[in-house]
Formats: structure tokens, C-alpha cells, sequence
């Protein structure tokens, strides 16, 4: 079976910085993979490297078979590869509503159409109405984003994200940002996800990740330190030194 | 799963639902107010039938505004040599008057809309990967090799002296332009209600939001597949165009072009009324563009050496006191009345 989310062989150097070292990552379809590590380890450009906002040194990254390495971040979007990302990116100025519809007008390539009203297709605005409905968000609808509590613009962003129907899906720290008593809110959305998407989550609540993950990657100064099921990795003596023991020290 | 979400979902939700709906469905409804601008511009032609000249320059500099409105206002394309559209569309129907006898107006202004547009998505092709600082060099550096351009060959072009008695057929070959430009002002009307129509529909379409979307987070645009730099060069020479329309009827109007038409000061002009207007917001173009104007006529005449400093002045208030334009201040202005007015 083709795996959803192949990387093989990644490097990417910034000037004499190697900040991605040879990195091999697989997903099938329906993993749930979790990606931790030190700051600086070099996650979030592991993430722009795959969805293609960086162009690696060498190597390759291949979705559902297709090699997409020289693909543009929109060619990749719209072959079913998402991402949320660690700072919010979201059309502050517009509605939540307006938020989601446009996603849902680009992944269906209405967005080429100049004359007819963007409001003119009911089906598209129950479709997003359906995905604000999935998060709760329904009553902020209207609202433009920049006057929403920071928690609920997390949950746009996945809803954004989600909207695009993706096979594969990476979530770059979810829950960073959202108040303590909120995250639960970020975290049953992430347990609930489509069975058949392949997601790569990023996270630095252990709980969390030892909770979601089936596999997890420790990457370490741009490098995968190791791989295992969530079992191997807490038992890593390694890991628990280099990662670990610094963030759960007192468990 | 969506039936079965139906019947589970509570009445209160369903009406939550309903309300965003509406929202959306008729966002692009016509408002009364929008009827406004048009009246009064009618209502212009009978009150001031001496200053109809006048009129058509002010109307030609709405049209102008409005296609910066399209890419600065929607797409957050900022740039300060949209000069250069409007002079060539201004030459290409003084040359193709003067060098080819082609002096029929309405053919003439589609011809120009055409040559800007499509030389709008040769440069728009090439700059438009820039963003920023970079891109609003870009834009001023190509106004003014175009105006170069025209100075070294002012054999041809007329140079800085220009083109002069140029001759237009009168309009659908019945009406002549008179000297007090009554057919001229109503034609430029009814031109600027067609590119307005037009705007106006691109504005509210899918594509539109898009552009939006491209000005809100271009980096969120990529993210969900959107073709970024496509949108940015189709809306960048659809506003070449309209510039060049514009500039077809300054030079119909005048009869009469010189290669100051791609001035630096033209580009920067409009830009300011647009922002003076409001940017954005369709109609930041005609308010904008109309105040501008008639304070320029009136303080000119008032002082002729010292005007520029009213107009000084008049950006400084805005600035400080209309961050969103004139349009912005009375937004502000009405919302503060409505609320006051609510129990």
C-alpha cells in the first residue's frame, strides 16, 4: 500500500545552519503520528518543507505516490495536503463564515468565477455552516476573527484546515496559545478527526501526544533522533535525557 | 451524516444557522445609499451645466481611483505608478486618432482598456512576485520608463509638448461635443456606470473574496491551495485596463495629451484620493476623487501659488482623524447613531 505521506532523505540548510538533517518520516493512511523535540529542533521547518513553503536542500517528499518536492504550496493544498499552523493565519478582518467559505471556494476552484455573487451558493455556506457546527463555532459566525478569544481562533484555524477535506493533515502545536481551560475543547476536535486522514500532529504536552499518537518521531537538531510506538518512546532512556527529562521532570 | 445532523439540531441553532446564511446571501444586495452618488452626479448636470469640463475630470478621476480600489483596496497590490495605465490608454487614443484616423470614441476607449490590460498582465506577470517595498519601487520604476520611453521617441509620442487638436467623431455618430462638454460629461457618466457595474460584481464574486483573502493572509491563501499569483496578475491587468479606459476619455475629453499624463504626481494623486476616500469600499473612489478635486479647483483659485497647502492639510486631518477615509468616518459616525438610538 502507498503510504500517504512519504519523506525521504530531507536537508534543508540555511547558509553553514543544517537545520534538517536526513530526515525519513512515512504516514500511512490514517496515522496518527506525533512529531516532538527540543525547541530548535527543527519541527516547524520539517512542516514548511513538506507543505512546501521551503524548498529542501535534497531529498524527496512524496503524497499518496505522487513525488510533489518541486510542487508549489497551492498544487500540494489541492491534492489534499493541510496544515494548521503554530501562529494563527487567518483572514482577521473577515467573518468566520467568510473564513471558511473562502477555503471552501478555493478547494473547489469557485474562486475563478468573477461575475456570480459569493454569496450565491447556498451549498457552500451549509458546508461551512456544517464545519463551524463540528467545532461550535456557529454562534461566531458572524463575527470577524480578530475579535475572537484566541482559543476559539484556534479552533477556526482547524476548522480551516478541515474544510479543505485533506487525506493528509498536520497540525503544528494545536493547543499553543489556548488557555488551559480550553484546550480540552482543541484536543477532543483532534481525537474526533476522520479515521481515514493521516495526521502529523507537533506537540509539547506529553499528555497529549502519548494520548493521540499510535507512532512518534523525536526529532533533535534537525535530525530523527528516534522513532517508536508511544510505549519505546517513554521508555527511551535517551529520550527522557535529551527531551524529557528537562519538560517532565517532576513525572 | 448531514440529515442526521439535521434532526438533531435544535431550533435555536437552526436559526443561528439561518442568520449566517442571510448574511452571506445578501451581502451583495444594492443599499439605498448607493443610489446617492449616482443621483447627485445626475443631479450635477442640470445644477452646473457651466462647469461640465470640470465634472468630466472629476468623474474620469472616480473611474481612475476606482480600478487603484480594485488592486490596493481589495488585493493589497500598493502601487504609485498606476500612471502608467492611464497614459497609455491615454496615447492609444491620441495615436491611434492621430497616426491611424481611428477617431471613433466608444471603439477607442475599449481599445485602450485593451492595450493597458494586456500590457498589465506582461508587467503584472513580472512584478507581482514582489510584495512590499520591492513591488512599489517596481511600480513607480515602470511609469517611468514608460514616460521615458515616449520622451525618446517625442518624435513620435508628441514629448512634453504633447498632442494637440486631436478631433473625435461625434459619439454613436450623432452627438458632437460641444464646448461646454454636456455630451462629454454624460458620456463619461455613462461609461464610469458600466466599469462600475463591472467592478462591482468582481468585487462581491468568489473571485473577489479571493482577493481579499489574498490582502487578509497571503500566506493562508497558499495554504488552501489558491493560485496567489494568477489572482494578483488577472485583477492587476483587469485595473490596467479600467485605468486605461479612464485615461482614453481624459485625452477624448481634452483633446489633448502630454507625456505628463505618466507624472509621478498622477500616480501619487490618485492614491491619495482613494485613500482620502476610503479604500476597499467602492465608493472611497468617488468621494475621495470629488473632494479632492473641487478643493483643488477652489484653493487654487483662492491662492494659485499657495493651494497645495490646503490639500496638505486636508491629508493631515484625514490622516489623523480618518484612518479609514471619509467613507470610514461616516461608518463610524452612523454605527455611533444607530447604537445611540437602540434601547
Amino acid at each position: 500500500m502507498t503510504a500517504a505521506l512519504d519523506v525521504k532523505g530531507l536537508n534543508r540548510s540555511f547558509g553553514a545552519l543544517h537545520v534538517t538533517r536526513d530526515v525519513d518520516l512515512t504516514l500511512a493512511a490514517g496515522a496518527r503520528h506525533a512529531l516532538i523535540g527540543p525547541n530548535g529542533a527543527g519541527k516547524t521547518t520539517l512542516v514548511n518543507l513538506i507543505t512546501g513553503v521551503l524548498r529542501p536542500s535534497s531529498g524527496e517528499v512524496v503524497l499518496n505516490g505522487e513525488d510533489i518536492t518541486s510542487w508549489s504550496q497551492a498544487e500540494r493544498a489541492r491534492r489534499g495536503l493541510a496544515r494548521t499552523f503554530q501562529i494563527n493565519q487567518l483572514f482577521r478582518g473577515l467573518t468566520v463564515l467568510e473564513n471558511l467559505c473562502m477555503t471552501i471556494g478555493e478547494r473547489d476552484g469557485n474562486c475563478n468565477n468573477m461575475w456570480r455573487s459569493a454569496g450565491a451558493k447556498r451549498a457552500v455556506i451549509d458546508e461551512a455552516l456544517d464545519h463551524l457546527e463540528a467545532l461550535r463555532l456557529v454562534d461566531d459566525a458572524l463575527k470577524p476573527v480578530r475579535e475572537l478569544p484566541y482559543g476559539r481562533q484556534r479552533l477556526v484555524e482547524i476548522a480551516m484546515a478541515l474544510a479543505q477535506r485533506p487525506r493528509v493533515l498536520l497540525l503544528d502545536e494545536p493547543a499553543a496559545g489556548v488557555p488551559s481551560s480550553e484546550t480540552h475543547l482543541i484536543l477532543d476536535v483532534v481525537a474526533a478527526l476522520d479515521p481515514d486522514i493521516a495526521v502529523l500532529i507537533i506537540e509539547h504536552d506529553m499528555d497529549v501526544v502519548f494520548r493521540f499518537a499510535r507512532e512518534i518521531t523525536v526529532l533533535v537538531q534537525g535530525a530523527v533522533f528516534t522513532q517508536g510506538t508511544p510505549e519505546e518512546i517513554r521508555r527511551n532512556e535517551k529520550v527522557r535525557e535529551v527531551y524529557l527529562g528537562q519538560e517532565h521532570g517532576h513525572g | 451524516m448531514a440529515a442526521n445532523e439535521t434532526m438533531t439540531r435544535s431550533t435555536a441553532d437552526e436559526a443561528a444557522r439561518e442568520r449566517a446564511a442571510d448574511y452571506l446571501l445578501r451581502r451583495h444586495y444594492v443599499r439605498w445609499p448607493e443610489v446617492l452618488p449616482w443621483l447627485i452626479a445626475i443631479g450635477c448636470y442640470f445644477a452646473f451645466p457651466d462647469r461640465m469640463t470640470f465634472g468630466s475630470q472629476v468623474l474620469i478621476m472616480v473611474m481612475f481611483a476606482l480600478s487603484l480600489d480594485l488592486i490596493l483596496g481589495y488585493a493589497g497590490i500598493v502601487s504609485l505608478g498606476h500612471a502608467a495605465f492611464f497614459g497609455l490608454g491615454a496615447y492609444t487614443v491620441a495615436l491611434a486618432a492621430m497616426k491611424l484616423g481611428w477617431t471613433e470614441p466608444v471603439s477607442g476607449i475599449l481599445a485602450a482598456g485593451v492595450v493597458a490590460a494586456l500590457v498589465g498582465v506582461a508587467v503584472g506577470w513580472f512584478i507581482l512576485r514582489y510584495r512590499g517595498l520591492t513591488l512599489l519601487m517596481l511600480t513607480i520604476a515602470f511609469a517611468a520608463m514608460l514616460q521615458e520611453a515616449g520622451n525618446i521617441r517625442s518624435d513620435f509620442t508628441g514629448g512634453y509638448d504633447g498632442l494637440p487638436g486631436l478631433t473625435f467623431d461625434p459619439l454613436l455618430g450623432h452627438f458632437q461635443y460641444d464646448l461646454y462638454g454636456h455630451t462629454n460629461y454624460v458620456y463619461v457618466l455613462v461609461v464610469l456606470a458600466v466599469v462600475f457595474y463591472f467592478v462591482r460584481r468582481i468585487v462581491y464574486s468568489p473571485f473577489g473574496q479571493a482577493l481579499t483573502g489574498i490582502r487578509e493572509n497571503v500566506r493562508r491563501m497558499h495554504a488552501i491551495g489558491s493560485p496567489v499569483h494568477r489572482r494578483l496578475v488577472t485583477v492587476y491587468a483587469i485595473s490596467a485596463g479600467i485605468a486605461g479606459i479612464a485615461g482614453a476619455l481624459f485625452t477624448q475629453t481634452n483633446a489633448y495629451v502630454t507625456l505628463t499624463v505618466f507624472d509621478f504626481d498622477v500616480s501619487a494623486k490618485v492614491m491619495v484620493m482613494l485613500i482620502l476616500g476610503g479604500t476597499g469600499r467602492l465608493y472611497g473612489a468617488f468621494l475621495g476623487a470629488a473632494v479632492y478635486m473641487i478643493f483643488e479647483d477652489k484653493l487654487s483659485k483662492l491662492s494659485p501659488t499657495f493651494w497645495q497647502f490646503g490639500i496638505g492639510l486636508l491629508l493631515v486631518l484625514a490622516v489623523m482623524f480618518a484612518r479609514r477615509g471619509l467613507l470610514g468616518l461616516a461608518d463610524t459616525a452612523w454605527r455611533r447613531i444607530v447604537k445611540r438610538g437602540a434601547p
